[in-house]
């Protein structure tokens, strides 16, 4: 049988590759792309970033209506969980956004072909009984949730975040295992809604790869709303019982045991590569299973690139959309570029911890000399309004050149706040620019403002 | 060298405006006379025609609000020439077409100059895009051209750290490189001490040199004979400070009779703007004071409506702000003629230096008792020369000589001042 012939086949519908597609379109290629799910999206449509959101949103309205509005002067009674309406939304946003995509590849003529691929030979990709053949493929196939020894995941007791955004009811007690970002996600969401939560993290701080400081804060907060911390503590076994599960957790040496419902395995996430054939295909892996990549995104086979998830950095969507830019651009001979110094990372709690550029472990690491300014939302006029007076903003800058290294945002809507933030390192702006930048009052940005006259003893309002 | 364009003096009690265009670009040519920005207050709107010729680089964009004395732009007139294009063929800032005097401050909200009629063929440098705040501001301090930071930022875009490195790159040099090298301008020697001058010393600096090279001072003398200004004063000294509160010194006659000359030969209150001379009804009597900072000529204005005691009074307010260094541009500006008083430290005589775009200065000095000849009899008169320098371009040397006769008419015999003849 002749293969279909394409400019490019991407492999993978997530926001890697479904954004390189379109962009590639976009540039005039004929493209396929292959997804073995039935819907478009990938993890971070169907069973990540925006069903977590939705839970977020929705379960911290729910928290609001029974602990925030009495603030305001709102006494509200009766207040009730439906559980089924609010995965029901859950799965309407999905399913809106999903068949978005699918729509998008429709008017930008991209290919959808549903199946699992197999790389052959020849920049040759098997999917079932079609065979498609490309001047470029691009493995955009992401990654999927790592388990951990002794606590196999079961997919009913012992979960991954994907069944964690669908469970049939509230757990009494929920363990979750790793202090990272999917795992305070969604901790907070069954917390809000009523399950007596306990989050297991081996390191000693919660959010580790983030700023120390800012993540102690959110610890504090956190705990505030019921949640509890083991740190420095590793779940070594766990045995079904009749309710749910045992988990023999050990720190420093000394072993206890916690019975929960539910346990939400959440302790990172590994390429996924299945089925593909790269190692057949003679594609180099690294030591952790990343598609090796060089500067423009190419494997050690020609003509075969990876993006996201699959190869080294941070496994965040929108680095994936930025490399899968950035790599069908070169293809195209346009000047793609990705800026990995100014890529925001947020932890969607409440309050949201944000942050772009460097930490202050990150600076101290690189030997690099800065100067820190902070500011409180406490002092931030809108959000006293707003009773959301959690957190502040802190930024780091060079100690010789005020260069805006690093900015960490805890507080309401960090994750819309670090915008500016992700612009200014973008644009290598000083704390002085952003200090002269006129920013609108009363805002929550105003916080950043002052955060960055802050570096030069110069706060306003504190 | 760059040369500051700041805002002049916008009238009595306008004391900022908004910048509504920039008639010229950044980092264009421009030459005297050119319309820089059109400048609008409250009172009126204006232009601000280029004093200099030179590279325009925009400090204050349109649509800021400026206040009186705020520099808006830099017309760098070496700066600009490596800025520009190597082949551009630009003027030199010393070439044949100088600098016109183009006043500094207007009386009254000014009238669009005359542009040049033929615009000679100025290359543009090369523009440079948008600056941050922080890039906008470094640069304004330590005046320098963007176009010669090497720029690191997103789109070829200057940083406040490019800027910052620059700086210290060009500071390094000086300081590891030339350690005792006798470089007056950059090294000190032994003994030496840097001290920058004030904006005020520089305006000075500026306005001397503009004067000696564009006006044709002469300078003329003649001597006064002081007694009958000194019996005057004796004789009334006291009943003048008890009922006017201030002491009556030896200025208010000087600035009374000068401005009884400057009606009489009104050419010496004039001045030329560009192909024009501007003559005035009016009277705005610079009169120098020392201070530490240096001289400073505060302006009296209108002093022809004074009577003694006000001009007493306002040469005394006016020296006591510039002894404190509160002088505003406005107390400074719009002179039309001015009197130095260099007998205060002892001066015999000297030939006093224009102050453009003035065309004439009288130089009052000591007063010391000589032998003159009166009658045919030797006798002891206290006597004073005095000098007025003029421009001689405007003014002929019979009328300058016939002016200081008639000053010198009035304070030999007072009472003409008095009736006003």
């Amino acid at each position: 049988m002749a293969a279909e012939r394409f400019d490019l086949i991407v492999i993978g519908a997530g926001p890697g590759g479904y954004v390189a597609a379109l962009r590639a379109a976009q540039l005039g290629m004929r493209v396929a792309c292959v997804e073995k799910d039935k819907a478009l999206g990938g993890t971070c449509l169907n069973v990540g970033c925006i069903p977590s959101k939705a839970l977020l949103d929705s379960s911290e309205l729910y928290r609001q209506a029974q602990v925030g509005l009495a603030a305001h002067g709102i006494t509200a009674s009766g207040v009730a969980l439906d559980l089924p309406a609010m995965m029901a939304r859950k799965d309407k946003v999905v399913r809106g956004l999903t068949q978005g995509v699918a729509g998008l590849f429709k008017k930008n003529k991209v290919e959808w072909v549903v199946g699992t691929a197999r790389l052959e030979q020849g920049r040759r990709v098997i999917v079932g009984e079609r065979t498609l053949e490309a001047e470029h493929v691009l493995i955009a196939t992401g990654s999927e949730p790592a388990p951990l020894g002794g606590l196999p995941f079961d997919g009913e007791r012992i979960v991954s975040s994907t069944e964690a955004l669908a469970l049939a009811r509230v757990p009494e007690r929920m363990l979750v295992i790793g202090a990272g970002a999917v795992g305070l996600e969604l901790g907070s969401v069954w917390s809000r809604l009523g399950a007596k939560v306990t989050v297991v993290e081996f390191l000693d701080a919660i959010v580790p790869t983030m700023d120390r400081g800012m993540g102690a804060q959110l610890e504090r907060a956190l705990e505030k709303q019921g949640l509890a911390f083991r740190l420095e503590t590793s779940a070594t076994r766990g045995e079904r019982t009749e309710r749910g599960v045992r988990v023999t957790l050990e720190a420093k040496g000394q072993t206890s045991v916690e019975e929960a419902d539910v346990v939400l395995v959440a302790i990172g996430r590994r390429p996924y590569v299945e089925g593909l054939g790269v190692r057949e295909a003679g594609i180099a892996l690294d030591e952790r299973g990343r598609v090796r990549v060089n500067e423009r995104f190419e494997t050690s086979l020609p003509g075969v690139y990876a993006i996201g998830d699959a190869i080294p950095g941070p496994m965040l969507a929108h680095k994936a959309q930025e490399e899968g830019i950035a790599a069908v651009e070169l293809m195209a001979g346009v000047a793609g570029h990705v800026n990995y110094d100014a890529i925001p990372s947020v932890v969607y709690t409440w309050p949201e911890l944000a942050s772009v550029g460097l930490s202050e472990e990150d600076a101290a690491h690189r030997g690099r000399e800065v100067r820190v300014g902070a500011f409180p939302f406490m002092a931030n006029g809108r959000a006293r309004c707003l009773a959301e007076t959690e957190g502040g903003v802190k930024v780091l800058v060079d100690a010789n050149t005020d260069r805006i290294v690093g900015l960490h945002i805890l507080g309401p809507r960090a994750s819309d706040l670090i915008a500016e933030a992700a612009l200014a390192v973008e644009f290598a702006a000083s704390a002085e620019d952003v200090a002269r930048t006129v920013h609108a009052h009363p805002t929550l940005p105003e916080a950043v403002r002052e955060a960055a006259l802050a570096v030069a003893k110069r706060a306003l309002h504190i | 060298m760059a040369f500051e364009v700041r805002i002049p003096t916008l009238g009595e009690s306008v004391t900022e405006g908004v910048i509504v265009r920039w008639a010229k670009q950044d980092g264009e040519a421009v030459k005297p006379d050119d319309i820089l920005l059109e400048l609008e207050t409250d009172k009126a709107s204006m232009e601000l025609p280029a004093e200099r010729a030179g590279v325009l680089r925009i400090v204050k964009a349109a649509g800021e609000k400026v206040a009186v004395g705020e520099l808006v732009a830099r017309i760098e007139e070496d700066g600009g020439a490596r800025a520009a294009a190597p082949a551009a063929p630009r003027q030199a800032p010393a070439a044949p077409e100088a600098p016109k005097p183009v006043p500094p401050v207007p009386a009254a909200p000014a009238a669009p100059l005359a542009r040049a009629e033929a615009e000679a063929e100025l290359v543009a440098a090369r523009a440079v895009g948008p600056l941050s705040p922080a890039v906008r501001r470094l640069l304004a301090e330590h005046d320098l051209d963007p176009t010669l930071v090497p720029a690191s930022g997103k789109g070829g875009r200057l940083t406040k750290e490019d800027v910052l490195a620059y700086l210290e790159r060009s500071a390094r040099p000086v300081r590891i490189d030339v350690p005792a090298a006798p470089q007056p301008s950059a090294a000190l020697a032994e003994g030496e001490e840097r001290v920058p001058l004030s904006p005020i010393r520089r305006r000075i600096a500026e306005r001397l040199v503009q004067a000696q090279q564009t006006a044709a001072i002469l300078t003329t003398f003649n001597e006064l004979d002081m007694s009958a200004v000194i019996a005057l004063r004796a004789e009334h000294k006291e009943r003048f400070q008890k009922q006017h509160g201030i002491g009556l010194g030896f200025m208010s006659f000087f600035a009374r009779a000068c401005i009884a000359a400057l009606r009489d030969i009104p050419v010496v209150n004039a001045e030329i703007r560009g192909d024009d001379i501007i003559y005035r009804k009016f009277v705005h009597l610079g009169v120098a004071v020392g201070t530490e900072r240096g001289l400073v000529v505060p302006v009296l204005h209108h002093a022809e409506r004074m009577s003694f005691a006000d001009i007493e009074r306002e040469i005394a307010r006016l020296a006591g702000l510039a002894r404190d260094g509160k002088l505003k541009l406005d107390d400074l500006a719009g002179g039309t003629f001015t009197i130095s008083n260099g007998g205060v430290y002892g001066s015999l005589l000297s030939t006093p230096i224009l102050n453009p775009p003035q065309s004439a200065i009288l130089g009052m000095h000591k007063i010391e008792k000589r032998p003159v000849v009166l009658a045919d009899q030797i006798v002891i008169r206290p006597m004073m020369y005095v000098a007025l320098s003029y421009d001689h371009r405007l003014v002929d040397g019979e009328q300058a000589v016939t002016f200081l006769v008639r000053v010198k008419e009035r304070l030999e015999d007072p009472e003409r001042l008095l009736l006003d003849v």
